[in-house]
């Protein structure tokens, strides 16, 4: 029922008005993405049906399901990112936990450390480890000289290579919603444990540790779906021994130039990080990745 | 539950400071068993950094804390056994309200069966029976209020603090609250320590009231003792509204400009005095009363208020002078208007000489 009093009318246009302005200013973004993400990924989604004879088919998915090496590729992808998600947790979290105690003025100087090699170039910091990683690299010298070990250890072109690398990348994005959700604790939930009986470690389990989840699960879901997807990293680090999804779907199309493959192993992918997300969805706001607190 | 026996608290000598400011200075206080002490102050007296002493989150520079016999000024909080209740009430949002009621219990190892025993009784005893399965997001206010007292009291401690517990709620509820409150304590008996920097929660609720500025302790008296009589012009004026006029001791008497003061309590022993007089104690007349103080003076400004009308008025010597009247049919026939000359009596009982310094 519309209201009918005194300037109803005019109203009811102004609030119109408004939503069309607000639309307005959101739709150059909306184009983007319509452009640059869903015209693709409609046509990735096509081309993945498209056999080698130009006609529709299955055979994309079919070579998916039969090849061993297909499947290997998928479990190394879940196991580097698993590993790599694992780390961050277990280096990660100390990190924010450490910087979240720090006075303001220490902790920005902190928060800095973490997001310096943030802005430095990824292919840098990749090549960097490969240095200091290497047969002759700084690493190794320095170990050798301690009498740490007594020949040079394999440190990369492996899987040891490729998890340090990621690790070293992806730290940020774990720390960076831990430490805004330990922040938003506030002091007095720590005193009234304390108050009602718990010892500090006591107090840390099953208070601290809870209320800050939802942060480190937001950091962890992160992570381990930007390492599904990661290709130049594990491609440099990996040295051709540490496969992934990405690196597969590089070389159907550089060395095979099957378009149909790569598109099939995309749309896989996508799907799977997609169930990821709303499996992740169904336990925690999502909202928190982007730094929503309590 | 059960009448709990309640300890005495013993402040000796407790002093803290941050860089030059004393928070708290040389603090002594006794508060006795199955008492209800608040500590009363404006925001940074001190009041706080005494209950954090107290709860064992402020670690002082040097004095001691007793509670009974057992020295504690050294003993880390989770080992002090004092239920607490914070301004933020600091419920746990990941638990349930029987969870955090529970929580205490818990780490106490008390057999589950005895727990929910526990929980229930505790709840129920601040109404809120039936309510152990709701999230604490789910709770107005004044729950969440309740929930922090259950969970405060459900081990019972011996001594109970609380920190500025009602500032969260509206005023109707605050009120009713403080009645709850007090009617709580009254059955479980633990001595309790109760901070506010709201004069009149303090007057409603407790035994006694320590008035706490600058990290010292003004006054320590029962609420009827402070409003009477004020140690000193801090008290009388953080307490209730007073008008002060500066007397001078002539003799054995106290007089104000040539007018000798007709006082029922003898003036302190002091350098400085002060005439102090509750606006509501002050008597609009017509003529001189007999064995009263009479003052003249010019009605400045009269605000109508409902229940009662204030008048802003001004001595001969221009002193400026507040008092409330009742409201009444009558009262409002015989409201001054602004501008017109007015005489004002008080009591000797009502005249209360005070030490003019600030301690």
């Amino acid at each position: 029922m519309q209201a009918k009093g005194e300037n109803a009318a005019g109203l009811r246009r102004d609030d119109r008005m408004e939503r069309l302005r607000l639309f307005g200013l959101g739709s150059p973004a909306m184009l983007l993405i319509l452009v640059v993400l869903v015209i693709p990924v409609g046509w990735l989604f096509y081309v993945s049906f498209i056999g080698a004879d130009g006609n529709f088919s299955l055979e994309n998915y079919r070579r998916m399901i039969n090849s061993r090496s297909y499947s290997r590729i998928f479990v190394t992808t879940f196991q580097v990112s698993f590993l790599t998600t694992a780390l961050c947790i277990v280096i990660g979290y100390p990190l924010a936990y450490f910087m979240a105690q720090l006075p303001p003025r220490l902790a920005s100087l902190c928060m800095l450390a973490v997001l310096l090699p943030f802005w430095t170039s990824l292919l840098v910091r990749t090549y960097a480890w490969l240095v200091l990683l290497q047969r002759q690299g700084l690493v190794n010298e320095w170990g050798m000289a301690l009498g740490l070990w007594d020949a040079p250890l394999k440190l990369v072109h492996n899987m040891t290579g490729t998890l340090v690398g990621m690790v070293h990348i992806m730290l940020p994005f774990l720390i960076l919603p831990t430490y805004g959700a330990m922040k938003a604790i506030g002091p007095d939930y720590l005193k009234a444990a304390a108050n009602l009986g718990a010892t500090p470690r006591r107090a840390f389990w099953t208070v601290f540790f809870p209320l800050s989840t939802p942060g480190l699960f937001a950091g962890a879901l992160m992570v381990f779906i930007l390492c599904l997807g990661f290709f130049v990293t594990p491609a440099v680090l990996g040295g051709g021994r540490v496969i992934l999804v990405s690196m597969q779907i590089v070389s159907n199309i550089e060395l095979f130039v099957n378009w149909g493959a790569a598109s099939a192993l995309g749309v896989v992918l996508l799907v799977l990080t997609v169930a990821i997300l709303w499996i992740a969805s169904r336990f925690l706001r999502l909202d928190h990745i982007a730094g929503g607190g309590h | 539950m059960a009448n709990i026996a309640a300890l005495p608290i013993t402040v000796a000598n407790v002093t803290k400071t941050y860089g030059r400011v004393h928070a708290l200075d040389n603090v002594s206080l006794h508060v006795k068993s199955g008492e209800f002490l608040t500590l009363l102050g404006p925001s940074g007296s001190g009041k706080s950094t005494l209950l954090m002493v107290l709860a064992g989150f402020t670690r002082p520079d040097s004095g001691s804390l007793k509670f009974g016999d057992h020295e504690v000024i050294r003993t880390p909080p989770h080992l002090r056994d004092v239920g607490m209740t914070f301004q933020s009430y600091a419920l746990f949002p990941h638990m349930t309200v029987a969870g955090n009621v529970g929580y205490p219990l818990r780490l106490r190892k008390v057999p589950r069966t005895e727990i929910a025993d526990r929980v229930d009784r505790a709840l129920q005893t601040v109404q809120l029976d039936g309510f152990g399965d709701r999230r604490i997001d789910q709770l107005s206010g004044g729950q969440r209020q309740r929930v922090a007292v259950a969970r405060a009291i459900v081990f019972e401690p011996r001594i109970l603090l609380m920190d500025e517990p009602l500032s969260a709620l509206d005023k109707k509820l605050r009120d009713q609250m403080q009645i709850e409150l007090r009617r709580l304590h009254e059955k479980l008996g633990m001595t309790t320590v109760y901070v506010t920097h709201d004069q009149r929660e303090a007057l409603t609720m407790s035994d006694r009231i320590a008035v706490v500025n600058h990290g010292r302790i003004m006054q320590l008296a029962t609420p009827l003792d402070l409003y009477e009589h004020p140690a000193n012009r801090f008290v009388a004026d953080f307490i209730g509204e007073s008008t002060f006029l500066p007397v001078t001791r002539r003799g054995d008497r106290v007089v104000y400009g040539d007018m000798a003061l007709r006082h029922s309590r003898p003036a302190p022993d002091a350098a400085g005095l002060l005439l102090m007089m509750r606006p509501e104690r002050i008597a609009l007349t017509t003529a001189p009363v007999e064995g009263a103080n009479t003052f003249s003076a010019v009605a400045r400004e009269v605000v109508y208020q409902g229940d009662s009308y204030l008048v802003q008025a001004v001595l001969a010597d221009g002193t400026e002078i507040t008092l409330r009247r009742p409201m009444s049919g009558a009262a409002l026939a015989a409201m001054p208007a602004p501008g017109a000359p007015i005489t004002l009596s008080v009591a000797p009982e009502d005249a209360v000489i005070i030490d003019a310094g600030e301690v």
